[in-house]
């Protein structure tokens, strides 16, 4: 029997971890990711977590000894935050590059200065070119399931990257919510022990990560550009699989709400995009033809089902918690990005909003809302970027 | 141990055609590694010399399992690769993180301080050729007082690191230095270090020709002299007792070291030392061998 517990998504991540059976976790304690690696802590020492814990003295370090123990052969688990995540950037590149199998959760904190230690999407948006598949959460379950997914994908031979699964600094990380567990012997049944395709073995000797010339440079790199692709067609089938294994699935590239016959798409990125769903259901109720769109995963990007979703609409409304500084919000671009050789081009008008762990409620989203489909309505858009709820 | 060069075992495992300059010591430092441990081994190397050495990709001339990482991660990479082991149950492979003096002391030192802090069992070899090689020779913190390096081009006008002491101050329990011209002395300390459980630290010196400038047949002699002129010392630290090995435990005497002016002038990158220069390193030299003499005699560090 599965099992329902309430508990903040920090915990559940480190549950998830354990129920993952990661062998080894490397990792280093910054706010808000701490409640995680103090969990894991616990579920080591007591016994009831399966595996060598590195305590070790940097992020840096952290993302290095998980690369040690993937290339030792084994399962390997780590969570950082913000000024952590930046700091591993270097290892992170050498994570991907490596073509190993780690999982990590990201817990969304804003980046100094000065000291905030609350949600903004920077930190690993700033990360997107790492070669780590990225995975956008908007609840506890969705913490849960989709680590344990992430490990069945990242091991996939035809994968083989790395992984973050990110969730926003308290509005989930130290935020109690009812998570559905399964039976450990089903989620060993979904992910099996981890078979590793390589291993450092004296019986097999080779030199991993060594020197490689401009003759192989490009086709290593080509082969994870080609995993990413993989990857994005493998999600949505491991997220089916889980709904038959467990009974309930996060699977898709993109949480749709009422998106079908919607005039105008909200697309936001994790517990906006929860927001953004209660947002539409008012706005439904005074006629507006309104619709939500979350991207939960980032890379590898959806870009065909943002294609799909521009067909039949008139206009995206896209909310970024997070700013490429001198250009616009990250998924504002990419978004664009994706469109520009497509035909059907709505309209779209980009919003940055929440920075720094500022609320945004469906209230701000209905504001939001209102003033793109004021836009719609005269058929342009009158700022390319609009900073929300912002001091004059 | 091995008394002799001859009871060495005939299996290569630095194999031909690698990218070491004419005369160059690591070369012959990662050989003995390899003669004293044979293959039964998995290399963690950080950027440095050894890391174009065994050449491009699809080649290698390094015979064992080799993690290349980045240049200040070996110490947290080998905690990695130890952790998996343990996990998986293989116990008779000898995990060796091998880098060079900047990856050592300088970047790399968080990430070594931390794995020693932590035990773990595995054997640090820092190849000390007193530079940055790999980028063309800047200076590091294990360059010496008054050495040219291209970003020292009058000569450096610190003093060198004491990393070996830095090591025994994580009471870690086995610290040694060596040098590729006491070849044996080198293999019996990796012999014990191999025996040993916890994190082993060994600090070999690695004469240079490339960056210190001198005739590629020298490299021995280089060496040789660094011992005999008491400018490197050969030592280990063991469960925190402090003792000297041979040849150096026969120069306590002062009267039995070469003037290090010997060793210095044979080397271009000295080249601008002047006479004052060169009696503040002979005074330098010898406050050091007072210092471990004390230790030497009550032993403990
Ligand atoms: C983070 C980072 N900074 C700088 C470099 C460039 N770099 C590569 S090797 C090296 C010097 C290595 O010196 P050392 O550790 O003494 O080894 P050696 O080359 O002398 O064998 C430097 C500066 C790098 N690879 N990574
Ligand atoms: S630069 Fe020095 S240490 Fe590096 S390969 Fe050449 S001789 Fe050896
Ligand atoms: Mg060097």
């Amino acid at each position: 029997m599965a099992q329902t517990v309430i508990d903040t998504a920090n915990h559940i991540a480190a549950y998830a971890a354990k129920a993952a059976r990661a062998q080894v976790v490397a990792a280093y304690p910054i706010t808000p990711q701490t409640s995680i690696v103090e969990r894991i802590a616990e579920l080591v020492e007591s016994g009831e977590m399966d595996a060598e814990y590195i305590r070790v003295e940097s992020e840096h370090s952290a993302m290095s000894a998980c690369i040690g123990a993937a290339a030792g052969g084994v399962r390997t688990f780590t969570a950082t935050s913000s000024h952590g995540l930046v700091l591993m950037h270097e290892a992170l590149h050498w994570a991907s590059g490596s073509r190993l199998p780690i999982t990590m959760s990201v817990v969304n904190r804003a980046l100094g200065p000065g000291w905030n230690i609350w949600a903004d999407f920077t930190d690993s948006m700033s990360q997107r070119d790492t070669g780590w598949i990225q995975f956008y959460c908007a609840d506890n379950q969705e913490v849960f399931d989709t680590i344990i997914q992430a490990y069945k994908l990242c091991e996939n031979e035809r994968v083989l990257l790395p992984a973050m699964v990110c969730l926003e600094a308290f509005t989930l990380s130290h935020t109690y919510m009812p998570v559905k567990i399964p039976d450990q012997e089903k989620i060993d049944e979904f992910l099996p022990p981890y078979k590793p395709k390589w291993f450092l073995d004296v019986n097999n000797p080779f030199s991993h990560a060594n020197l490689v010339s401009p003759e192989w440079y490009m086709e290593f790199r080509y082969m994870m550009q080609e995993a990413m692709e993989n990857a994005k067609q493998l999600i949505p089938e491991i997220g089916k699989e889980c709904g038959k294994y467990f009974g309930f699935e996060h699977g898709g590239l993109i949480d749709k709400y009422k998106c079908e016959d919607a005039d105008l798409i909200l697309l936001t990125m994790g517990t906006i995009g929860r927001e953004a769903k209660i947002a539409v259901d008012n706005l439904r109720k005074e006629g507006f033809k309104v619709g939500t769109a979350r991207v939960r995963v980032f890379r590898p990007f959806p870009k065909e089902e943002i294609r799909k979703l521009a067909e039949n609409t008139q206009m995206f409304a896209i909310i970024d918690r997070g700013i490429s500084f001198g250009m616009e919000g990250f998924l504002a671009e990419e978004i664009k990005a994706s469109l520009y050789n497509h035909e059907d081009r709505p309209l779209i008008a980009g919003f940055v909003a929440g920075l720094g762990g500022r609320d945004v409620t469906f209230k701000t989203i209905e504001k939001i809302a209102r003033k793109s489909s004021e836009w719609m309505q005269a058929g342009k858009v009158e700022k390319e970027t609009l900073w929300v709820d912002l001091r004059e | 141990m091995a008394g002799s060069i001859k009871e060495l075992s005939k299996e290569e495992y630095l194999l031909k055609g690698h990218g070491a300059c004419a005369g160059c010591s690591l070369a012959i430092s990662l050989r003995l590694l390899f003669k004293a441990l044979g293959n039964k081994i998995v290399m963690v190397v950080p950027a440095c010399c050894t890391s174009v050495i065994p050449g491009p990709y699809p080649y290698t001339s390094l015979a064992v399992p080799v993690q290349n990482m980045l240049f200040e991660a070996t110490g947290a990479t080998a905690s990695g690769v130890v952790a998996a082991f343990h996990r998986r149950g293989i116990k008779d492979v000898t995990v060796v993180g091998w880098a060079g003096d900047g990856g050592t002391v300088d970047i790399g030192i968080q990430a070594l301080s931390g794995a020693a802090e932590r035990g773990t069992d595995f054997i640090y070899i820092c190849y000390d050729n007193e530079a940055y090689g790999n980028t063309g020779m800047q200076r590091s913190g294990a360059t010496p007082y008054g050495a040219w390096t291209t970003t020292t081009p009058t000569g450096k006008k610190e003093r060198k690191k004491d990393t070996p002491f830095i090591m025994a101050a994580h009471r870690i329990p086995y610290i040694a230095t060596a040098c590729s011209s006491y070849p044996i002395d080198f293999i019996n300390k990796l012999r014990k270090a191999k025996e040993i459980e916890g994190t082993k630290y060994i600090h070999i010196l690695a004469p240079c020709p490339t960056g210190w400038r001198y005739d590629t047949s020298k490299t021995v002699e280089i060496g040789r002299l660094a011992v005999q002129t008491g400018m490197w010392v050969l030592f280990e630290i063991e469960n925190g007792k402090f003792k000297f090995n041979p040849p150096s435990n026969r120069l306590i005497d002062k009267a039995k070291r070469r003037p290090v002016k010997e060793y210095l002038t044979l080397q271009g990158r000295f080249r601008n030392l002047t006479e004052d220069d060169i009696e503040r390193i002979q005074k330098w030299v010898d406050e050091d061998w007072e210092r471990y003499c004390k230790l030497a005699s009550n032993q403990y560090v």
